[in-house]
């Protein structure tokens, strides 16, 4: 058994915040304990997921008929460039980050993470890109209206030639939320790198944590690419250089490179941790070990290595020359074996359970569901020809909202309902718990399923109007969106209400193997803090009668003791 | 003892045959919903739209059969596999198989590289990208000899925020493009500003427009009628309406329509967005900034913007 060194000065690190943990205050400081900036993290993204699903919604009403009507389409434009990047850079990276926050510390047995101050710091550059971003819509000319890609020529025109304009707002917010996750990415890290408990080696560790280690290397593999990008379109826009201005000699096909060479494995970076999430409640909902641990653990990083090499399938009608085009679609195409053995490992996992059906078990089969869907639309999307067909249409659109949608917000309210007891030491309402999962699959089905139809007859994506043919699935779509915000009430009054009175939580009310489950709800400052547990074995050895940690039945009793 | 082993018997084939029909009804279920796929797109105008849809439908079939496999086996354990109220019992402990393992890593490795292969030979076949050549924005855009030879053209295909224009070797200019059926037609793509995309849903062909480089392309109509031209990459305020017709017709008629529009007088061609633009600003210019919509184009054929398309 190998047993990691364990740093003890990092066991100990002084409260910040010295009223203790139940002061509510300590959410709107710059406290430094990863628990704090977890919930942090989370509910300033659920507050963005209202924000861009309300844009979204209005993207919905304007093409519920075909032509432009509801705004000008200089407006619509902005809203759905908006929509996008809200939901991106304000949703969905900050959630992530929260949940690994959370879940990083505790499951790996580490009181806190490597550099709790840079923690904190990239947790509150979050506020400051955000109301950068927000501030767009009130400057002269109204905010960034290229879309999220921001392909220069159109990004650069500037129409009222200010200086502060809302393109430039939003270069400024994208690049510092790039540099929020860099700190973040390096945090995580480290974190996991050097903190885990003795005992735990690599394939002892949750698969969560395999999959925050291969999407935050991504994120330090990626990011600068974009970061760099972004600050040449800044230069670009505000001082007049050329790096992709054609009159200066540049080339606007340089950007897209920058662009997509970070921001197809952004997909990863967010998708991966919702594996992740996937691996961790098959088993506990099953009742069953995950079906070929070390398998899906590796198909991680298969998926990390193959996606920093596929960027340019966004770029097979731009000119790419035929071998470069056919290389690429053989790249993307490898992607598939990584991610089917995951699919295929969770429904093995699945075969043959004991399953309970609680929320978080149908969000994961839900998200599941959609993402063997969204998969196979995205090897058809790889196919040259047929992405020459169907690329830059509502089939894309569709696509990758049963990614980012269907699968990433499925996994993500998964994660949400699973370790909110944990967390805040309540139970959530089951019931409401099911209307809200109920509301939403019903919804994001209608919305993004008959859009995939409206893009194989031909309808180009960021239109603000369309032809009449393409009527019936906008309609379909549109409602379908607004019954996802309808599904948005049950969700936020089971969180308020379970908060505030819901009943207390055990420490292991899903009776789950992970060291977050051997810690009292919500667990202590410093999680372990003098009596860190030796991890025997991987957390999935349901009905094994394989031990987990050494001294198991002491942390049982220790986290029913009040702290 | 007899009875038992008969029983374990009955459930082996049971299983077996579960399986096996199981099996059946998806082939079944996939080469239906392969067949069904080519009605989710639109009419076949042009030489690329068969080996696309063909490429669509087999990968509908395989698609659907993985998805239906997958599903299926969630449906059947949601309904088999489901623990009782209150029991909290551990499910069978099955850590992994490494044979299995093996066959799901190669059979979806052996599918998308035969799709790929597949796809490349598709792309040899058609090769309707040309060349992409730069040049000083702003000048004249050079010609580029084409490797592949083609039987009409090159049409000089401008787009612009937000209107087409088409500009044919003995110089008509025209507002729609008309092309002769079954000759492989040559065009010289160009943008006067920012990143356009030439998209003809009809004949499943896109191909982006860069500024600053002049793109040749070629491609084969192969149906007479009306078809929507779009343009698909996002160009600014009103990149919707930056639609126009291409006509398909025969050699004849075609020809006809060369002879009789190379007399006609330059006139404002199809400009949408300019009427559109007319209008904000009629209203009082409200909404949020864009740049000033290209000038009309000066043409001989002025087209029709409602023709009814796609039918």
């Amino acid at each position: 058994m190998t047993i990691i060194n364990y740093d003890q000065r990092l066991v100990k690190s002084k409260n910040p915040y010295p009223k203790g943990p139940n002061d509510w205050k300590r959410f709107f400081s710059f406290n430094t304990d990863a628990k704090v900036i977890g919930i942090q993290y989370i509910v300033t993204a659920l507050f963005f997921l209202l924000l861009g699903g309300l844009l979204g919604m209005l993207v919905r009403g304007e093409l519920i008929t075909p032509p432009s009507d509801l705004f000008d389409p200089t407006v619509y434009n902005g809203l759905y460039t908006m929509h996008g990047t809200v939901m991106l850079f304000l949703f969905l990276f900050p959630m992530l980050s929260g949940l690994t926050n959370l879940l990083v510390p505790p499951m790996i047995g580490a009181p806190d993470m490597a550099f709790p101050k840079l923690n904190a710091l990239a947790f509150w550059l979050v506020p400051v890109f955000s109301i950068i971003l927000l501030l767009s819509f009130f400057v002269p000319g109204g905010p960034a209206s290229s879309g999220w890609w921001s392909y220069p020529p159109i990004s650069i025109q500037n129409p009222l030639g200010k200086m502060i304009n809302g393109e430039m707002l939003w270069i400024t917010a994208i690049s510092l939320s790039g540099i929020s996750s860099i700190m973040g990415a390096v945090n995580f890290v480290t974190t996991i790198i050097r903190m885990r408990a003795p005992g735990m080696g690599f394939f002892k560790m949750p698969i969560f944590i395999w999959t925050v280690l291969a999407a935050q290397l991504l994120q330090l593999l990626g990011l600068p690419a974009l970061t760099g990008g972004a600050i040449m379109l800044f230069f670009d826009l505000s001082f007049g250089t050329s790096f992709f201005r054609i009159e200066g000699g540049g080339d606007p096909v340089l950007f897209q490179h920058f662009f997509w060479f970070y921001s197809h494995p952004a997909v990863y970076v967010m998708v991966l941790p919702v594996f992740g999430i996937f691996s961790e409640l098959f088993p506990v909902y099953a009742r069953k070990p995950l079906f070929g641990y070390k398998f899906v653990a590796v198909a991680s990083f298969g998926i990390t290595i193959l996606s920093l090499v596929v960027w340019v399938h966004h770029m097979f009608y731009t000119g790419t020359p035929m071998w470069m085009r056919n290389l690429f679609m053989f790249t993307t195409m490898l992607i598939a074996v990584p991610t089917g053995v995951k699919v295929f490992a969770w429904i093995a996992t699945l075969w043959g359970g004991n399953l309970r059906l609680s929320t978080p078990m149908l969000f994961c089969l839900g998200g599941l569901f959609n993402f063997i869907f969204g998969g196979i639309t995205g090897v058809m999307l790889a196919t040259v020809p047929v992405d020459i067909h169907v690329g830059n249409t509502y089939f894309v659109v569709a696509h990758f909202h049963y990614i980012i949608f269907n699968t990433i917000a499925f996994g993500i309210f998964a994660g949400i309902y699973h370790w909110f007891p944990k967390f805040t030491g309540r139970m959530f309402y089951e019931g409401l718990g099911k209307v809200h999962f109920a509301l939403t699959f019903v919804g994001a089905t209608l919305n993004w399923l008959p859009l995939h139809w409206a893009g194989l007859l031909g309808m180009p994506r960021r239109v603000a109007s369309y032809d009449p043919e393409f009527a019936i699935w906008n309609v379909i779509a549109s409602i379908g969106a607004f019954i996802l915000g309808v599904a948005s009430i049950p969700f936020i009054l089971n969180m308020v209400s379970s908060w505030v009175r819901g009943k207390a939580a055990p420490p292991n009310p899903w009776k789950a193997i992970g060291l977050e489950w051997l810690l009292p709800s919500p667990p202590p400052h410093e999680n372990f803090e003098d009596d860190i547990p030796t991890v025997l074995n991987e957390p999935y050895c349901y009905g094994l009668d394989k031990p987990f940690v050494q001294d198991e039945q002491f942390y049982i009793d220790k986290s029913f003791k009040k702290h | 003892m007899n009875t038992k082993i008969n029983k374990f018997n009955n459930k082996k084939y049971l299983t077996i045959f579960i399986v096996i029909s199981a099996i059946g009804i998806n082939c079944l279920i996939s080469l239906l919903m392969g067949y069904w796929s080519y009605s989710w797109l639109p009419i076949q105008a042009s030489e690329a739209a068969n080996y696309v849809d063909n490429l669509f439908a087999f990968e509908t079939t395989i698609g659907t059969f993985i998805f239906l496999g997958c599903t299926g086996t969630m449906a059947w354990i949601l309904i088999f596999n489901r623990a009782p109220k209150y029991d909290e019992s551990n499910g069978q402990p099955l850590e992994g198989n490494v044979k299995l393992e093996v066959i799901w890593t190669i059979i979806p490795l052996i599918l998308v590289l035969a799709i790929a292969t597949y796809a490349t030979k598709v792309n040899y076949k058609l090769e309707n990208l040309g060349s992409k050549t730069k040049y000083n924005f702003g000048q004249e855009a050079p010609f580029v000899k084409e490797k592949k030879s083609f039987d009409f053209g090159p049409i000089d295909v401008i787009s612009r925020q937000w209107n087409w224009e088409f500009i044919y070797p003995n110089g008509i200019h025209s507002s729609e493009l008309h092309l002769p059926i079954n000759k492989r037609t040559n065009f010289r793509l160009i943008t006067d500003d920012v990143i356009h995309s030439f998209y003809i849903p009809a004949f499943r062909l896109k191909q982006d427009i860069i500024p600053g480089s002049v793109i040749t392309y070629s491609l084969t109509p192969t149906r007479q009628g009306v078809f929507r031209l779009r343009d698909a990459m996002f160009s600014g305020a009103y990149f919707s309406q930056n639609q126009t017709n291409v006509i398909v017709e025969s050699e004849e008629v075609f020809n006809n329509w060369i002879n009789e529009t190379v007399k006609k007088e330059l006139q404002n061609g199809l400009n949408p967005a300019g009427r559109l633009y007319d209008k904000r600003l009629k209203n009082g210019n409200r909404g949020w900034a864009t740049v000033k919509p290209a000038p009309a184009p000066k043409v001989q054929d002025v087209g029709l913007e409602d023709r009814p398309h796609d039918g």
